[in-house]
């Protein structure tokens, strides 16, 4: 039975084969600890890692490379992002649809005398930027949010609220990109995004233990490291450097793993991020259309047009609990998808599927037609039994 | 550059800014390179950006305005 892998927000399966080769190439050939040394193995290793820091500025329209800091994921840049930054008596605003890489550092930090509000979205998952503004207070510090929703695929109107912070002196707009970087045009200039957290594993088809955080320059005097150790500079001090990106960057990095990524976020810019968007999009249209035609037996979340959502459905199967469609779907159909509440509690309160969760579908750029009409044909026999 | 010219080499903050500046100064096809820091100029573990003097001032101008260094040392 072949594998079918619908279970790309998890994270991307396959990767590209340029991605592979070069994490090989990095570990057979080169293997030297980057910022480390002066050889040339250290220096090509050095080397790695710094083109991985210029594709991703001209994925996302950064204008200094090293504006970009390293991290294991999303959830990491997320905690140095919000724990630096956020201080006592400061506001803070989120979703009604974040991730718990959000929720968790925010519930946490409100914990210790951060004001959080919690602007709620609608059952399709969706945001009103107005709700956003009537939010606002005097000691405002950030507006957190995801980019789109992992559980509905709603993608956030990111935009018109870095509009909004731009008004304001003191607010900062910092964004979670874990499913959208590499899947959705990103432009942290054109849509004022001051802070943005992203993964490498997913949209951008690098391996897992790799990700990172852009914070706009001036802005990381004001975020304290959550992190200190050696950096390879300034090694004569035993305080850590204030500059970027080693402020950040402590101990040796996943080098090998940057290396995957560099090739795997070069391979989505050449292919180009609308040509990536339009082939997903393509594929969950037509997984929505075949889910509609089941009729009343299947429950969508979301927005109701396909172009307001990433490659990500979430639906309810009439009275299957969501574990047993999983389980089905692996065994008889070898479908891979994901049941359950996909670490955002809030998000699953604000569709009111809260406990019991949802089966998601996610595709990813290595899906293909065969594969939509094969997840949809399965349904229809699980519904039907 | 051969090694009897007399050089000069740009210190920087980090590795990131020396390897940065690597692909600026390259891309105006002026040959340098990488190399350890002499134990002479500092006692850190990074390193700097060797080139021959006679492109001194190209040098400068690549990196100006693009990216912050410490100090141009002649050796």
């Amino acid at each position: 039975m072949e594998v079918v892998y619908l279970d790309n927000a998890a994270t991307s399966f396959p990767k590209p084969e340029a991605a592979l080769e070069a994490m090989m190439r990095y570990q057979r050939e080169i293997g030297g600890s980057p910022g480390r040394s002066g050889h040339r193995l250290s220096i090509e290793a050095g080397r790695i890692v710094h083109e991985t820091r210029e594709v991703l500025a001209r994925l996302f329209n950064i204008d200094d490379p090293l504006q970009i800091v390293f991290t294991k994921n999303a959830t990491e840049a997320l905690n140095i992002a919000l724990v630096g930054l956020l201080k006592p008596g400061d506001h803070v605003i989120t979703t009604g649809m974040e991730h718990n890489a959000v929720m968790r550092p925010l519930r946490f930090l409100a914990s210790r005398g951060v004001d959080l509000s919690i602007v709620p979205c609608s059952d399709r998952g969706e945001l009103d930027p107005d709700d956003i503004r009537a939010a606002f207070r005097t000691n405002t510090r950030a507006v957190v949010m995801t980019h789109a929703s992992n559980v509905t695929g709603t993608i956030m109107p990111v935009q018109e609220i870095g509009l909004l912070t731009r008004e304001r002196v003191d607010t900062v707009l910092c964004v979670d990109a874990a499913q959208t970087a590499g899947a959705l045009p990103i432009d942290v200039a054109a849509m004022g995004v001051d802070l943005l957290a992203f993964t490498g594993h997913k949209s951008l088809y690098g391996p897992q233990g790799t990700g990172g955080l852009y914070i706009r320059k001036g802005l990381d005097k004001k975020i304290a490291p959550l992190m200190r150790g050696g950096t390879g500079s300034r090694s004569e001090f035993e305080e850590q450097p204030d500059f970027m990106p080693d402020k950040y960057e402590c101990g040796t990095p996943n080098t090998v793993g940057l290396a995957g990524l560099s090739a795997g976020a070069a391979y989505i810019l050449e292919k180009g991020v609308e040509a990536v968007r339009d082939k997903e999009d393509a594929l969950t249209r037509l997984f929505l259309d075949r889910l509609h035609a089941l009729g009343e037996d299947v429950t969508i979340y979301g927005p109701r047009s396909a172009q307001d959502r990433i490659s990500v459905i979430s639906f309810k199967l009439r009275d299957i609990t969501a574990s047993d469609a999983a389980l089905y779907l692996d065994e008889h159909w070898g479908i891979m998808c994901r049941p359950g509440l996909h670490c955002a509690p809030a998000a699953h309160r604000t569709i009111g599927t809260f406990p019991h969760g949802t089966v998601r579908f996610s595709f990813g750029f290595f899906n293909t037609e065969a594969h939509a009409d094969l997840a949809a044909e399965a349904l229809r026999q699980l519904v039907k039994r | 550059m051969t090694p009897e010219d007399p050089f000069g080499v740009v210190l920087f903050e980090s590795v990131s800014h020396a390897l940065r500046a690597e692909k600026i100064i390259k891309a105006e096809n002026i040959p340098c390179k990488l190399i350890p820091v002499p134990r002479q100029l500092s006692s850190d573990c990074g390193v700097c950006l060797r080139f021959s003097v006679v492109h001194r001032e190209r040098v400068e101008n690549a990196l100006a305005g693009k990216l912050d260094f410490f100090d141009v040392v002649l050796l």
